[in-house]
């Protein structure tokens, strides 16, 4: 049984500040080169492929941006 | 006939908060006020009324005390002298500001500084003006009696809460020390969650049921244009209260020529000063301000074209006369007597003044 | 397996709490505030506490916490939160009451009002946020200012003979015999984020038991203040924060 996740990010009210992406430990995640209507450089899966729904991007998130979807396979 | 009881004007105040269903007295030592905490610690209302009664660790921290009970839409009050107001204008500044009831018992004694322990009413522009920072008001209750003391504390709550606004009683150590037969009002029950919430719910924090969204209490506004709004409305508050709760008493100013106007100790001189002065040829009268804020000045203005001469008397360098001046406006001569220090004129040496003030 | 057979409402694992209103933090991106926020929040719809818990925000950063716990607040003076808590719990004895302070509102200029409300053993929770600078008026020294530290008005960096000591308040309260539960977490990382919401929901439960109170400071950063990035902020507060504010429960009782 292997576990497949996805996140779904709140682009406008992300800051960019980047705290999740260190701590993704399948490097799922990274910042856009785009950036949100505030100038932030915001959250996306980069590697959706690799995410496994952990949580620990959502956790660390200090504005609540991130909701994580698990499914197990 | 209601019981009457022999009591200091300290302990009146005491006595009147358990009576008057009061939630919550919170409190520092100071003289000449100690024995409002002193009796209420005594009573132990807590096991009857269940009202809290806590010494904290300083008037700062009294004060806030007061300001977090007050947030609750509870009945919460606090007292101290001069020295210890002084520390509780901050918190005085913020209730205001957030627009809270609570009442304040400040027993004057002499200033400035650590100043003395014996009566003054030198804290009349701190009380009258506000004390703290920004445009506020209190209002504020001038007690010429023990019965004064017990009765103001019913009636600071009652105003406390018609206009969410903190009351304040300004004694001074005359009438707190002094012993006089006071009558006892029958007892109100505290407001029970049920009657908090019915009354206080739309602003107060008790816990955010389902229906409405968190209450937030604050008294503080980022943006210029929404912190000038708040400060016309609590400009428009000050005005009805001025409307609305003036209270004063006069004696025979009815053919008055020379009207003496005191508050609080001094207007039990002043009216032996009136006595005196008719037994003399005088035509005096007395005006006594109840309400300092809001001030008489319809009754005063009232009194203007009958008048030769006021004389404010007060136990301070001259603040109360500052009003009466701008009243007067130049049409009446306004004249001061006052004693400072905790020093107490006596009638005759108050006569003396009358008459040197308006042969000058 | 495609995305969007995963992303469905059955498949959600973690989303952000209705506790949490819809308003856009106003602190600066990565800072810890908001992760705090976030775990108050969570703890009280994991206890079902919202209807009964009343929060009292400092002045600092977090004075507008009020504008993101749908609850009940009081704002209080610069360092009188633990005095409006004091009332609010006597008078409500079965809310929940928390204050949420920073270090120059709780470690300084409200020094005496949390000494002596945790003394006397207010059955509150405090919930102290030890960033050591003062945010909201731009970087100026805190009390728990690091020695060599450089803030607005220790340029030079902080020097034990000119500025004091850094001021380990948690273990000073530690002592206090009215104090029931004193700890010191982190929220840098996901298992510092899950011990530090323990944390904050062992308080909460003291507080209904009557314990006495509980303190609950999170050591964090402000990458603003400290003139970092976030991540950097965290790695810097790893590295000088820790060994000076060690992590861990002091007092458990």
């Amino acid at each position: 049984m292997a576990l497949r996740g996805a996140i779904v990010v709140d682009t406008e009210r992300c800051k960019g500040c980047g705290v999740c992406v260190v701590n993704c430990p399948t490097q799922t995640i990274a910042l856009s080169k785009e950036v949100n209507s505030k100038g932030y450089n915001f959250l996306y899966m980069e590697k959706p492929e690799n995410c496994t729904g952990c949580t620990n991007c959502a956790t660390v998130c200090p504005d609540a941006v991130i909701t994580v979807y698990r499914v197990k396979i | 006939m209601a019981e009457k009881v022999l009591m200091k004007g300290n302990e009146a105040i005491a006595y009147a908060a358990i009576n008057c269903g009061c939630d919550g007295y919170f409190g520092y030592p100071i003289t000449p006020q100690s024995e409002v905490m002193e009796t209420l610690m005594k009573e132990k209302p807590w096991e009857t009324t269940g009202m809290v009664v806590l010494q904290a660790e300083s008037e700062t921290s009294s004060i806030n005390m007061v300001y977090g009970g007050a947030c609750c839409g509870k009945k919460v009050m606090t007292s101290s002298s001069s020295p210890g107001i002084s520390l509780m204008c901050e918190g005085l500044s913020y209730i205001a500001g957030a627009e809270l009831p609570c009442l304040v018992v400040n027993v004057m004694r002499g200033g400035p500084g650590l100043g003395t322990i014996q009566p003054s009413q030198g804290d009349y522009f701190q009380a009258t003006k506000a004390g703290g920072h920004g445009d506020y008001r209190m209002i504020v209750l001038a007690p010429a009696s023990a019965q004064d003391m017990y009765d103001f504390v019913d009636l600071g709550f009652e105003l406390a809460f018609k206009y969410r606004n903190p009351a304040m009683i300004l004694g001074d150590g005359v009438i707190g020390q002094m012993m006089e037969k006071v009558e006892i009002r029958p007892q109100k029950a505290r407001r029970t969650e049920e009657e908090v919430r019915a009354l206080c719910d739309s602003w107060a924090t008790i816990g955010k049921p389902e229906s409405r969204r968190g209450n937030t209490i604050t008294s503080l506004a980022l943006e210029a244009d929404v912190q000038e709004r708040h400060n016309i409305k609590l400009q428009k508050k000050y005005a009805e209260i001025e409307a609305n709760e003036v209270r004063y008493s006069t004696y025979k100013t009815e053919d008055a020529e020379h009207l003496i106007i005191a508050f609080g100790c001094m207007s039990r001189i002043g009216e032996a000063v009136v006595d005196y002065a008719r037994e003399q040829g005088y035509k005096v009268g007395l005006l006594r301000p109840i309400t300092l804020f809001p001030y008489p000045k319809a009754a005063i203005e009232a009194l203007i074209p009958q008048l030769k001469s006021i004389m404010s008397v007060e136990l301070n360098a001259g603040q109360m006369v500052e009003d009466i001046k701008v009243i007067a406006n130049g049409r009446v001569p306004v004249n001061f007597y006052g004693r400072q220090g905790g020093m107490i004129p006596d009638p005759e040496e108050v006569f003396e003044a009358f008459v040197k003030s308006i042969n000058k | 397996m495609d995305i969007k057979d995963i992303i469905k409402p059955e498949n959600k694992v973690y989303g952000k709490t209705p506790v949490l209103k819809d308003a856009v933090l106003h602190y600066c991106p990565g800072c810890s505030h908001g992760v705090v926020h976030k775990l108050i929040a969570e703890v009280i719809e994991e206890m079902g506490i919202q209807d009964k818990t009343i929060g009292i925000s400092p002045v600092g950063c977090s004075v507008f916490a009020y504008n993101y716990l749908d609850i009940d607040w009081q704002q209080a003076a610069h360092g009188r939160a633990p005095a409006l808590a004091t009332a609010t719990k006597r008078l409500m004895p079965d809310k929940y009451v928390f204050t949420y302070q920073g270090d120059g509102d709780l470690a300084s200029i409200g020094t005496a009002e949390i000494m002596h409300a945790c003394n006397r053993g207010e059955n509150i929770v405090v919930i102290f946020i030890n960033n050591a600078i003062y945010g909201m008026t731009g970087g100026q020294m805190a009390p728990t200012t690091l020695l060599g530290q450089v803030t607005a008005t220790t340029p030079y960096g902080r020097q034990a003979d000119l500025n004091g000591y850094p001021l380990k308040i948690t273990e000073l309260i530690a002592q206090l015999e009215g104090t029931c539960y004193v700890t010191r977490q982190s929220v840098q990382n996901p298992a510092a984020v899950r011990k530090t919401k323990k944390a904050i929901r062992k308080a909460f439960e003291n507080s209904a038991m009557n314990k006495g109170t509980s303190f609950v400071e999170v050591v964090s950063t402000c990458n603003s203040g400290w003139k970092t990035t976030p991540v950097k902020a965290n790695k810097w507060m790893e590295e000088n924060m820790f060994p000076f504010y060690p992590l861990g429960d002091m007092k458990d009782r």
